[in-house]
Order: structure tokens, then sequence, then C-alpha cells
């Protein structure tokens, strides 16, 4: 916590406003996300999560309040915040009459970088796709097609990915594969913002967790320093029962699947 | 700027014409309909009807072709709705890239699907007996009117695709157009029509379409029904484009 504390944030929010119609989903964000970090926006459904990720990633407009990315702000330097982002939505954006290959050269063109092929064969080998690379993404089940998904948002090594609720709908050994790779960005030194409804997500992730309620955010800090807010636990003994997770992993085994067919 | 645009357009005009070949019964499909229609009105109601011309196929195709380009944007505003609807068009607009270039490259597949679909539906007119003395000029000629119009009811076709909540919505607003040619001259002349439906048939942007391909393809003097016809292109395809372009950018400011 020297340099990057110090340093400009990668995400920095204030006063953020957004209303729909009559809705007012947004009334004041603020936040800051530091350079590497993972930050968990932690929220129930409808809290405006996903409101805030479309902000930050130029796709909707704020009515008040500033967001900068990567240090430019998003309605000014729009251009330049498309160029420092990655987004992988709510639901996974992949063409699935294309093949997992092909969906990694099309994006990495868009990109406008060279040698498109090997940047998509070497993701693939990295999300553990290289057997499916042929295969049309129609046919991949849906721990591949977020992995993919994800691989996607990869392409030209953005500074900072936001990820919104990256493992909604997942079985739990997809979701475990998701999580080793947002830990694997973050050591590469990767801005991750994740949305998540799950706080076991946020928990086994996040560096920094904000709690995103009634349009505001309405704490934000660690796991330890979000715990101490509440009075300290008393000591007893229990029985420890697994939960019905641990009986399944235990039974199907943990390790990530090698894709049927 | 420019070159970027073009360069985008060019790399997601390669994505969706890969959708089109591997989806060919789309293309198939949206040329079966018009055959089917043409194989019924030369062999099962040409008879009764023909009396005028010499070969009801050759009276007919102009307004076959109509209805295959009309049945075949459909397919457009369904496939832009897809691509709405899947996230990907978000990812694309996060992405450092020209936006408008993501509509085009729709548009273009929609042109290139339907010249495939106009071509198939040629072919079978031939093997029906259609004949036509028409140069190379003058098929470019057929080409172009084709083209355009393609491209007017594709900017009309990417509204509901932008809009729709279903995907039945997004191609459904296509069947009205490909009834248009039944009130118009492409089945039959417009003289024998009661008053008002002949006032409409004649005053509607198919007929003169249709008018002028078949005097075209008869190597006769196109009058002013091309100028008409292409109005009505040029017409369609201005306000078709203004509105969608304002749709889009509601849609993704």
């Amino acid at each position: 916590m020297t340099a990057a504390a110090t340093a400009e944030p990668a995400i920095r929010v204030e006063g953020l406003d957004k209303s729909y119609k009559t809705l007012h989903v947004l009334r004041g964000v603020d936040f800051e996300v530091a350079r590497g970090s993972i930050f968990a926006l932690l929220g129930a459904n409808g809290a405006g999560k996903t409101t805030i990720i479309k902000i930050l990633s130029t796709l909707l407009r704020a009515d008040a309040g500033s967001a900068s990315v990567n240090g430019f702000d998003v309605v000014a330097r729009a251009a330049d915040v498309r160029e420092s982002i990655s987004l992988t939505g709510q639901f996974a954006a992949v063409d699935e009459i294309l093949t997992g290959r092909e969906n990694l050269v099309l994006v990495a063109r868009l990109r406008h970088l060279t040698g498109a092929g090997a940047i998509a064969d070497e993701l693939l080998e990295r999300f553990s796709l290289s057997d499916a690379a042929t295969r049309r993404v129609s046919e991949y089940s849906g721990g591949m097609r977020r992995r993919l998904d994800i691989a996607m948002s990869l392409v030209g090594d953005p500074r900072v990915i936001f990820l919104d609720e990256p493992t909604t709908g997942l079985d739990p050994q997809a979701r475990l594969e998701v999580w080793r790779a947002v830990r694997d960005l973050a050591g590469r030194g990767t801005t991750v913002l994740l949305t998540t409804q799950n706080l076991d997500e946020a928990e086994a992730l996040a560096d920094r967790i904000a709690i995103l309620h009634g349009g505001r955010i309405i704490v934000s800090g660690t796991l330890a320093e979000l715990k101490k807010l509440l009075p300290p636990a008393t000591v007893e003994y229990a029985e420890k029962q697994p939960t019905l997770e641990d009986v399944f992993l235990a039974l199907v085994g943990e390790e990530p699947r090698k894709e049927p067919r | 700027m420019t070159t970027q645009f073009f360069g985008d357009t060019a790399i997601l005009l390669g994505r969706s014409l890969r959708h089109i070949t591997r989806s060919l019964d789309t293309i198939i499909t949206t040329a079966v309909t018009p055959i089917a229609m043409m194989l019924l009105f030369v062999y099962v109601f040409g008879g009764a009807i023909s009396a005028s011309s010499d070969s009801y196929v050759n009276y007919l195709l102009p307004g076959i072709l109509i209805i295959t380009i009309a049945s075949g944007i459909s397919y457009t505003g369904f496939r832009l709705f897809l691509d709405m609807k899947s996230g990907i068009f978000e990812r694309f607009h996060s992405m450092p890239i020209a936006r408008s270039s993501v509509l085009w490259a729709h548009v273009l597949t929609s042109l290139v699907a339907n010249l495939i679909s106009l071509f198939v539906v040629v072919l079978v007119a031939l093997l029906m007996g259609f004949r036509s003395g028409a140069g190379v000029l003058a098929w470019l000629a057929v080409v172009g009117i084709l083209g355009l119009f393609t491209l007017a009811l594709t900017w009309l076709a990417v509204i509901p695709g932008l809009t729709a909540k279903t995907a039945d919505g997004a191609s459904a607003f296509a069947y009205p157009l490909v009834f248009l040619p039944f009130i118009s001259s492409a089945f039959v002349p417009t003289d024998t029509m009661p008053g008002p439906v002949r006032a409409f048939a004649e005053h509607q942007p198919v007929t003169s379409i249709v008018d002028a391909i078949r005097a075209i393809f008869a190597q006769q003097a196109v009058g002013t029904d091309i100028w008409i016809a292409l109005a009505w292109c040029v017409g369609i395809l201005v306000v078709a484009y203004v509105v969608a372009m304002i749709t889009y950018r509601r849609k993704t400011a």
C-alpha cells in the first residue's frame, strides 16, 4: 500500500446520480478503486450495480456527478476510456455462431492488434479452451461461455476490467474457475471492478468491498474493516457442519473439468 | 477516423457474413416463399389471369423480386435484435471502435444476403421460362434499383430491430411489406381494380418499381416510372436512415 496508495486511482466516482424515468437509481455514489486491486460492489438486485458499470464503460450517461477511469473522464474522454477498459456484462457477450477462436480473433482485430491469431491461441490456452477452440460457441457449456467471455475481455491487456455479476447462473465448479481467473488478473496488475450479489464471492475475491443500497454506498472498506462494524463475536464451540457446497465439491471434484465432446 | 470506420465496418461485416454462410437456411427460407408464390401464380392462377401478356412469368417476376426483398429484410431485423439482446452490442460499444460501424455491418450484410436470394429466385424464374433480351447495362440497372430498394427497406428494418421487445416483434413488421405487392401492378394490371384500390395501387412505391423493372426487362421505354421508383427508394432510405440513427443514438448514448 505504498506506491498504489499515492498514485492516482484507477477508478474515481464522485456524486454519481442517475434516474430512469420515475426510478431514482443512484443518489450520489462516491468511491475510488486503487490500481491493481479487486473492488467488489455488493448489492441486491436492482440496487444500481449494473447502472454504475454502464456509466463507467461509457454505455450510459449519468444525470449528475463525475467519473473517471484510468485518469480519463468517462464523458469528455470516452474514446480514451474505451481504450483502457474491457466490459464483461451480465450476460455472456459472445457470438454463438462463431467458434471460440473466431470470437477472440474478432475482438483482437477490432482492437487493431497485430498477431490476432497468436493472441487468441494464448488466451484459449490460458482459459483451458484450446480443445474447444474450433467448436461453435453455441455448443459450449455455461462455464465455458463465461470463460470465453472473460478471455475476450482480456484481449489487448486493458488496464481496467469490469465484471458485472461474472458468476451468476454458473455451477459451483465453473464459479471457482472464474474466481481463479479473476485472482490471476489482479496478480498481473489489472484493476478489477466486479459486482455481485453473492456475499461469498466478495469475501473470496475482493481487496475492498462497497455495499450499494438505496442508491448510495453505505459502507466501504476491506473485509476486516467491515467485520469490525459488527460487535466482536463471542467464542462458542460448535461442531463444524460441512456446507452443501463442501459436500457437492467433495463428491464431484474441484478441479476444472476437461470438457466433454 | 474515417479509415477506422471503414476498417471496423469491414471486420464486423466479415463477422455477420459468416453468420449468413453458416445459416444458409435463412437465405433459402427467404427465397422459398417468393418461389412458391411464383409457382402458384404461374401454374395455378396464371392461365386465368394472363390474357394480355404473352408470358406471365415475365409479367410476374419483378413483383416476386420485391416480395423476396421484403421477406429477406425481416431477417436483418431479427439478427440485429439478437445482437442487441445478447450483450455483444454492449461489448462492441465499450470498445474503441466506430459505433456506427456496428449498424453498417448489419446493413451491408442484409444487402449481400438479399442479392443472393434474388439471384436464386431469378434462376428459378429462368427455369420456369422467364426470358429477357435485356443487355448487361439493363441488368445492372435492375440490380441497382433492387439494391437501392433493399437498402431502403433494410434501414426500415433496423428500427424494429433496435426497439423490439421480442424476436417476433423484430421481424413481424415485414409482413405488411410482403403483402404490399398484391395491391399493386405486380400480379395484375391496376386498371381492373375498383377506384380507391386502384388509386392506392397506383400511388404506392411497389407499382412504380415493378413497372420500371418490367419495362427494362421488356426493353421498353421506362418513362417516368423509373424516376418515381428512384424517388420512392431514396425517400424511404433517407427517412428510415435518419429515424434509425436517432433511435440508435438514443439506445447507445
